[in-house]
Order: structure tokens, then C-alpha cells, then sequence
């Protein structure tokens, strides 16, 4: 799936590989280099050096597992201990000679080190191609874990009391004699809750590897670690670097190995988490400087700094909360209303000074754009759904009546209308001197714009509800099966793709890409030419929400009740904002503002390029269709059978 | 209407345009060209052509350099649509194995793709296929990873491999080896971002590029296939440039070539097989500090 989930896919690897245990019950070293180390784990029951009893797998890292294991040497009481293992399954000697070396110094390192925030070392061994380490076992959980399966964030009073536990053990370290000991690996996977809260410092297993000269490998962890040790510098500073990263993950969620390296200034903590205080954000701040020299001396100043966070913000006692980013309606006022008979669902047109929009209440809609006067109503017999089009003075409008209407936009009284089999539910898209319109009798429509007449149909497998999209002479359109078809203008198939559910959203596009969401929760975006897929986008829920493009950007709303940005370049997430109900109408795109409607009532304005919140202003039902933005004023239709004009 | 008079009484504009270009001997260097991309001969149908080239360089004693280059079309019902896989990694070096990696990578990332794709490029598969072309870089990067931790711990690779089908390019790419597009009037745009500490440096602004030139810590990557728990490669998708090329490379050329000099070398070339030449001996010429790989790619039709 898509880079962003990449963090969840790996805890569930994490979670498979355990059930996977079972599968591949034997100890079999010779199986070689062949599959990755959890198809090699030892089985629960298994003694290692005649001692260590394994009971279960509690990690799997690249190089092997980590084993809960009970020490047999005590057969009166259950001892246990966790044995941390390392597969050489380099075929090369001179890289498994390394490997074991790296695996020793950590060994040796640990023997010397007494600290309740390290745990102990017991025994260390080497058998074939695997060697063993035997630790304290610890009752808990890793930090990364808990930040991952907290619904929401962390607060800060906890994170406080970790951060200022984690820098006494770093102090600890750094003032080891004869020489001070780095960490260079402080993560939230490295650190260890136990059952009483405290943490628990694990994984000493970095090694001095870097030469000069060649291309040089990584020391420690890419995104937590500061600019200095890349050049393989190891200083008590770099720790606390990797300890704000840490704080900052933690406070934040935001996983800083799927971020540029050194990003943390542009991910301000209290702009993602408003409950954070200023204070601890200054904190983590400091430690996260660029150059070593303004960060904290000392991992001791850095607690100082954190216990003054303490006692100022209360937070160790006063667990408050959390209040998200509430937002304030900010009382706009609309420059004027208009009331229709029932729902309006459809979207708005602009034509020389007035707004044509349709209701439920089968009136096409003629007002002035200035003052919402009432100019004229078209009847049809049933409701409009959908967005008028208009060519040379004539408004086009599809209604549930099962015909297509033309209308002159100026006087409203009726050219011509053509009947399809089913309601029609679907916009006209007007292009080469046709229209195309889709309708619940499963046909895509092709109408020769002078005549009124049928150029030609084309059979879908169900109804056609999404707008005919029309580019390099193929007509594109989407049903509810979730087939996709493009079609030339002779009206034959040129290709199909399917979606796993319906395709309600129309389609946006550039040369280069179709774009469309559907109600299995996909953003899609399929080559124009050939209909194979660039890309994917996982959605929380279903979507018929049409999406909008700008600056390679695409934008869509699901029922999960977010709108989402996307690149369009690679698929990633750049921003998604939650309204409090399903999206299910389109976004727009006006200056540098966002406009869209929510289920919850509210058309929201949103800042395009961020997804921050310009204003919202609510309706008294659910807003599903999509807004109108011309002239500086932004026009959206709402279920409260009203549509509204407001400063855009 | 118009069309209709213009037949009648013949296009004036037309023929005065004819005139202006009747050439006189000498021939300006311009005019050559004009006539020698005439003679380049023209295809009905988009296909792909590509070449390739690797150097040992001049100081090093082992290639820890990989490559890929396949070109063909897929024959299905709707048509015939180019198809390509193009692939440099570069093994990072030393005692850390990195021909290992960057041979395992190669292996790893072909395999997978020409897997997924296999159906399609030999049997008659009319349905289309479940995952998109960054979804299958995604999981042809994940499993590279896997397999160079496996055959070679702690050690890394730069990748950048280019997926071609029909018009679109799927990128995947971890670490500083490169991709560009390259256009015949002279312009060369790198499409990929190194994940190179000095390269993030420069964008923080802590350095100038031409401190960047002479950075001491030039070869240090942050992000590597093989390194690290969660690897994040940098995929996308971007339209072939026409007319250009696409020309993936190690740093053994970029970092010693000069945009300018890179962008002559393919675009004064009579073919792909001499522009690939004419950039190794470049690179070797400029002293060939490192392992030097290249891969070009046009799409002509």
C-alpha cells in the first residue's frame, strides 16, 4: 500500500510473523539464506545451552527475534529472561565474521553498565550460525507501540515523566568512566514501558562502522538521529537529539523516519497537538537545534529544563483532557439565501449574472447571482440531482423524469428534451458537438448537440450516476458495479478497468491521469490511454465524492468524514482535515481556498495548500453537493432546501 | 469554409514559407541537423529504445556497480504497448559488501516486477490487474530490503529503477544514484532528490551548493536500501518526456560530470549506444573516481 501506511504495515508484519511461529516449527539452521529470520524462529519448548527454556517470540527485529525464556538453572521459581537472538545468515565469511564481532561488543558493553533504566546482562553465546544474548526480561511494552495504540495522543504528563526518566539513564551513560558510552540509537522502539511505568533502555547493539572515503553506512536510526552523526560523529549531544525526535514522536504521532531528515521545525508540535504547552514545546525544541552547540550541555540540563516544564504546567499532577484543535464558527454571514421547495443535492452554474441550480423539488432554478432574486423555474416531474451545463445560451440539465432538458438560460422556457429508459442522475458533459450523459437505464448517451437526437448508446453493466469526463477523443464514465470504461466517439470500447464497488464519483484528469474515488474507499488514478493504474489510495470509507486537482495536488472527500490531499505525483498524503460527518460532496478549488461540504452541515473553507481551517459556516442540514466559486463569491445548495451565497 | 477556399485558391502563406527555407550551400550547422533528424528513421507505433554502459572507473579495483536495462512491448488486444525496466544501484563501498547489495537488489526488484507483469507480457490477460505501478515498486523495494538483510547485514545500495509502460514511468528510488529527463534542446532536469546527507544539508540552507561541491561527507546517505528498520523510498510517476530521454546513472557520473556536459554527450550522439559511450568516457576522462553506470531510455513513435 501507500508509504504512508508503512508504519502500521510493519507492526502487523510484526504480528503475523508471531503466528507464523507455529508453522515452521523445527530448529533448522541449514534452511540457509533462504526466507527472512521469522521462518527460522525456535519453537516454544526448544532449550538453548541446556538453560534457557523458550516460552514465546515478544519481537522480531531484522537480524532474528527476541524470546521470553525461562532459565532453567532456577527449577524452583520461574525466572525469566529474555534471550535476544542474532541469524548470521550472511553466505559470505568475512560478513558473518563481522556480525558476530558487533554482536560480542554489545555483549561486553552491557556487562559493565548497572542502571534500574538498563537491563541486566546474564550470558551470551554463540551456536552455528546464531548467537544469543540472555537479559533481563522485561514485563512491558515498547514506547512505540504505546504511541501507536493510543487512540488519540499521548499526554504530555506522561511523556514528561518518560523523557525525564530517559534522561537520567542517558546522564548515566554519558558519564561512564573510563569513557563515556552513546546511545546513538534513541527511539521509541529502544525504550521500554514496564509494568510500573518506568522505562527501560534496550538495544545497545549500534556499531562503530563508518570509514571516510567510501559510501558511508548509517549510524543509528535515519529520523531520529541529528546531522552530526551522519557524518559519523557520536557525541552526548546527538543523543539528545534523538531524545527530543523521540518526545517529539511521541507528542506528535508523527513518525519521523517517514519525514525528511531534520524536518521537526516544520512540524511544530503545538500546531499538531494544541494540548501540548508552550513550555514543553520550547523544551523539545532545544534539543532538537541544528548545531550541537545550542542544544542542552547535558542530559542533565535537559531534565532540569524538563522537571521546570513540571512544576510550571502542573502537568505531573493535573492529567486535564484532551481538547483537540476546536474550531470556532467563525460567524460568517451569507450575503444572501434562497428557499426552494425541498433538498437541493445538486451543484450550482454560473451564467451571466445568474445561478442556474436544481432541487428536489423538480424546478430548475434561474437567480440573480448578486442578490438571490428570483428570475425564473423551469418544472421537469422529478427531482434534480445533479449540475446544469450550458452551450450558446442553452442550460442542460439531466432529471429523475428521465430526460435530458435544454433550456434557454435567459427565458426558461424549454428547446427540446430527450428521454432515456431510467432517472437521470448523472451531469451533461458537453464536448464535440455532443453531449454525454449517463442514466439509470445502463446506458452512457451520446446526443448530437443541434438535433437533440441520439448519435449513439453504450450498454454498462448498471446504472451510470457519475459524469461522462471527455479528453483525446475517448469519453469516459464510471457505474455501480464499479466498471470504468473509456469509449470513443463511434461509441466503442476502447477499454475497461473495475473497481471492486460502485464508481459514483465523475472524473477529474490531466493528460497524463484519470482520477476518480469509489465506494470500495479507493482514490484511483489510471493512465487515460490504457486504463492500468498509476497509483491507489486507501480512503477510511466509501467515497462518490468527485475529486479537484491543483498544483499537483488531488483533493477528495469519503464517508469517513475527511478530505483528503494527495500528491499526484507519488500517492502520498499531504493533508487530510476531519468535518464531523461524510464527505460525499466534491471540493473546489477558489485563489488559494478549499470549499466543501460536509454531511455535517458545514461548507468548509480550508487553506488548499495545508488543510487548515479558514472558516465554516453551518447550514441548518447536510450539505452534498458541490460548491460554486465565481466572482469572489462561493455558492453551495444544502438539504435545508436553501442555497446559500457567501464571501468567498 | 475556410479549408474549402484555401483549397481553391491554394495556401499563400504556405508557399511564402516554402521559399524562406531553400537552403544554399554552405550549410549552417543547423541546417545539418535538420536534415540528419529527418533521416532518423520514424515508427508507426511508441517503442522504446535504450542502452547501457559501465565502467570500473579509474581508481577502483571492484565494479560494486549494478545494472538493468530491458526493453520490450507488451502485445495485447488493444495494441502493442512499450514496456521497460531500467535499474542502477550502486553498492555502498568497503569492507560493508557492497557489490552483494547492489547485485541482490538488481536480482530482488527485475524479479518481482517481471513476476507481477508476467502474465500479462506472455499470456492474454484481459482483466486489468489488481495493484497500480507504485504499489508493485512498493513491494519490489520491501522485498529488497528483506533480501539484502539477509544476504549481506549492514550493508546498502543506492536504487533507482524506472518501470516503463506505455507513457507513464514509475520511479522507485532510495539513495543518490539518479534519474533524468534530458531534452534535445539542452535542457536536463533531475526527476529524483538524492537522500544524501550533504543534499538535505543544501536544502536546509546550512550550506551553499558550491560548499556541497567540496562537502568532506559527500558519500554519506541517509537512506539506503538495506539500512534501517522502515525504508521510505521515494515512489512517483511522471509522464516520458517527447521528445527526451531518460537517463538513470550512479554518482560515478553525475558527481563528476557537469549538467552541461552530460546534456551534450547524449543529445550530440547519432544514437543511445554512442551518447552512453561518450558519458563513460566522460566520466573517465574527468579523472573516474568511482564506479560509473548509466542506463538511456527514449520512447520514439
Amino acid at each position: 500500500m501507500v508509504v504512508k501506511h508503512s508504519t502500521a504495515n510493519y507492526n502487523l508484519q510484526n504480528r503475523r510473523n508471531a503466528l507464523e511461529t507455529r508453522i515452521f516449527p523445527e530448529l533448522s539452521d541449514d534452511r540457509g539464506d533462504q526466507g527472512s529470520p521469522h521462518q527460522r524462529q525456535l519453537q516454544a519448548g526448544i532449550t538453548l545451552a541446556h538453560r534457557y527454556s523458550i516460552q514465546e517470540v515478544i519481537g522480531v527485529g531484522g537480524m532474528g527475534s527476541v524470546y521470553r525464556a525461562r532459565d532453567m538453572h532456577f527449577p524452583n521459581v520461574t525466572k525469566l529472561v529474555a534471550v535476544k537472538e542474532m541469524i548470521n545468515t550472511a553466505p559470505d565469511p568475512l560478513v558473518r565474521e563481522t556480525i558476530v564481532q558487533n554482536f560480542e561488543r554489545e555483549a561486553n558493553m552491557l556487562a559493565t553498565l548497572h542502571h534500574t533504566s538498563i537491563p541486566r546482562i546474564y550470558d551470551y553465546f554463540t551456536l552455528d550460525s546464531r548467537s544469543y544474548l540472555v537479559l533481563e526480561f522485561v514485563h512491558g511494552k515498547d514506547m512505540e507501540a504505546i504511541i501507536n495504540e493510543a487512540g488519540g495522543f499521548l499526554s504530555e504528563a506522561q511523556v514528561l515523566s518518560w523523557a525525564i526518566d530517559l534522561c537520567e539513564v542517558l546522564d548515566y551513560l554519558h558519564k561512564h568512566k573510563p569513557d563515556p558510552i552513546i546511545f546513538r540509537d534513541m527511539k521509541p522502539s529502544n525504550v521500554m514501558i514496564n509494568h510500573n511505568g518506568s522505562v527501560m533502555l534496550v538495544d545497545f547493539g549500534i556499531a562503530k562502522t563508518f570509514q571516510s572515503g567510501i559510501k558511508g553506512t548509517m549510524i543509528g536510526t535515519e529520523g531520529y538521529s541529528p546531522p552530526e552523526q551522519y557524518r559519523g560523529e557520536a557525541t552526548p549531544s546527538a543523543d539528545i537529539y534523538a531524545l527530543g525526535a523521540t518526545i517529539h514522536h511521541a507528542l506528535t504521532r508523527r513518525d519521523p523516519r517517514l519525514e525528511p531528515p531534520f524536518s521537526f521545525v516544520e512540524r511544530p508540535i503545538r500546531r499538531i497537538n494544541s494540548a501540548v504547552s508552550a513550555e514543553m514545546e520550547a523544551v523539545v525544541n532545544t534539543a532538537l537545534e541544528y548545531s550541537p552547540e545550542s542544544r542542552f550541555r547535558s542530559a542533565a540540563d535537559m531534565k532540569q529544563a524538563l522537571m521546570a516544564v513540571a512544576r510550571k504546567t502542573g502537568a505531573l499532577v493535573n492529567i486535564g483532557p484532551h481538547t483537540g484543535s476546536r474550531v470556532v464558527n467563525s460567524g460568517v454571514k451569507p450575503l444572501w439565501s434562497f428557499k426552494c421547495e425541498d433538498e437541493i443535492r445538486g451543484t450550482p452554474t454560473f451564467f451571466e449574472g445568474a445561478l442556474l441550480i436544481g432541487s428536489y423539488d423538480n424546478n430548475l432554478y434561474s437567480l440573480n447571482a448578486a442578490d438571490g432574486k428570483f428570475q425564473w423555474k423551469y418544472p421537469t416531474d422529478g427531482g434534480i440531482v445533479s449540475r446544469p451545463a450550458l452551450f450558446e445560451g442553452n442550460v442542460f440539465i439531466g432529471s429523475e423524469d428521465k430526460r435530458l432538458h435544454v433550456v434557454s438560460a435567459r427565458s426558461g422556457k424549454v428547446v427540446w428534451t430527450y428521454y432515456t429508459n431510467g432517472p437521470i442522475r448523472s451531469s451533461p458533459r458537453i464536448a464535440e458537438g455532443h453531449i454525454f450523459i449517463g442514466s439509470d437505464d445502463q446506458f452512457l448517451h451520446a446526443i448530437n448537440l443541434n438535433t437533440g437526437r441520439m448519435a449513439w448508446k453504450f450498454e454498462t453493466a448498471d446504472f451510470v450516476r457519475s459524469t461522462p469526463f471527455v479528453m483525446n477523443d475517448l469519453v469516459y464514465t464510471g457505474c455501480e458495479t464499479g466498471d470504468y470504461y473509456a469509449v470513443d466517439f463511434r461509441g466503442e470500447l476502447k477499454w475497461r478497468f473495475r473497481a471492486k464497488r460502485a464508481i459514483t464519483s465523475s472524473t477529474v484528469a490531466t493528460p497524463q491521469t484519470l482520477y476518480f474515488s469509489s465506494m470500495d474507499g479507493t482514490l484511483y488514478a489510471l493512465d487515460p490511454r490504457n486504463g492500468w493504474v498509476i497509483w491507489r489510495f486507501r480512503l477510511g470509507k466509501a467515497s462518490i465524492s468527485t475529486p479537484c486537482i491543483m498544483d499537483e495536488m488531488v483533493f477528495v472527500g469519503a464517508a469517513d468524514g475527511f478530505i483528503y490531499a494527495v500528491e499526484t505525483k507519488s500517492s502520498k498524503e499531504v493533508w487530510r482535515f476531519r468535518t464531523e460527518h461524510q464527505v460525499n460532496g466534491s471540493p473546489v478549488i477558489y485563489k488559494d481556498s478549499l470549499y466543501c461540504g460536509s454531511v455535517d452541515g458545514n461548507l468548509y473553507c480550508l487553506e488548499y495548500r495545508t488543510g487548515r481551517l479558514r472558516w465554516k459556516f453551518g447550514t441548518e442540514a447536510a450539505i452534498t453537493g458541490t460548491p460554486l466559486a465565481y466572482n469572489d463569491i462561493v455558492y453551495v445548495g444544502s438539504t435545508d432546501h436553501q442555497i446559500y451565497a457567501l464571501l468567498a | 469554409m475556410d479549408k474549402f477556399f484555401r483549397r481553391l485558391f491554394g495556401n499563400k502563406q504556405s508557399s511564402d514559407k516554402a521559399q524562406d527555407v531553400i537552403n544554399t550551400a554552405p550549410l549552417t550547422e543547423q541546417q545539418i541537423q535538420t536534415i540528419v533528424n529527418n533521416q532518423n528513421p520514424r515508427f508507426d507505433l511508441q517503442q522504446l529504445v535504450s542502452s547501457c554502459g559501465q565502467s570500473v572507473g579509474k581508481q577502483r579495483e571492484l565494479n560494486e556497480d549494478s545494472l538493468l536495462a530491458l526493453t520490450t512491448t507488451m502485445a495485447g488486444n488493444s495494441g502493442n504497448l512499450p514496456f521497460g525496466l531500467y535499474i542502477v544501484a550502486d553498492g555502498m563501498g568497503g569492507h560493508q559488501f557492497g557489490e552483494i547489495a547492489s547485485n541482490a537488489a538488481i536480482r530482488t526488484v527485475a524479479g518481482y516486477v517481471l513476476r507481477k507483469f508476467h502474465p500479462y507480457l506472455f499470456h492474454v490477460k484481459t482483466d486489468t490487474m489488481d495493484e497500480s505501478f507504485q504499489e508493485i515498486m512498493q513491494a519490489a523495494v520491501s522485498e529488497a530490503q528483506r533480501a539484502i538483510q539477509r544476504e549481506a547485514p549492514g550493508s546498502g545500495t543506492t536504487l533507482t529503477a524506472a518501470l516503463v509502460l506505455g507513457q507513464q514511468i514509475t520511479i522507485a528510488h532510495v539513495g543518490d544514484s539518479r534519474a533524468y529527463f534530458v531534452y534535445p534542446d539542452g535542457r536536463i532536469e533531475p526527476i529524483t532528490r538524492d537522500h544524501s546527507l550533504v543534499k538535505r544539508l543544501e536544502e536546509l540552507g546550512h550550506i551553499t551548493p558550491e560548499e556541497a561541491a567540496n562537502y568532506p561527507h559527500r558519500n554519506v546517505l541517509y537512506r539506503a536500501l538495506g539500512q534501517g528498520e522502515i525504508l521510505d523510498p521515494d515512489i512517483f510517476t511522471l509522464g516520458f518526456p517527447q521528445p527526451g530521454f531518460l537517463m538513470l546513472c550512479s554518482d560515478g557520473l553525475w558527481g563528476v560530470v557537469a549538467e552541461q556536459d552530460l546534456v551534450r554527450s547524449v543529445v550530440d550522439a547519432p544514437n543511445l549506444q554512442r551518447a552512453c559511450q561518450n558519458l563513460i568516457t566522460a566520466a573517465n576522462t574527468a579523472g573516474g573516481p568511482d564506479n560509473i553506470s548509466v542506463v538511456l531510455v527514449q520512447l520514439i513513435g
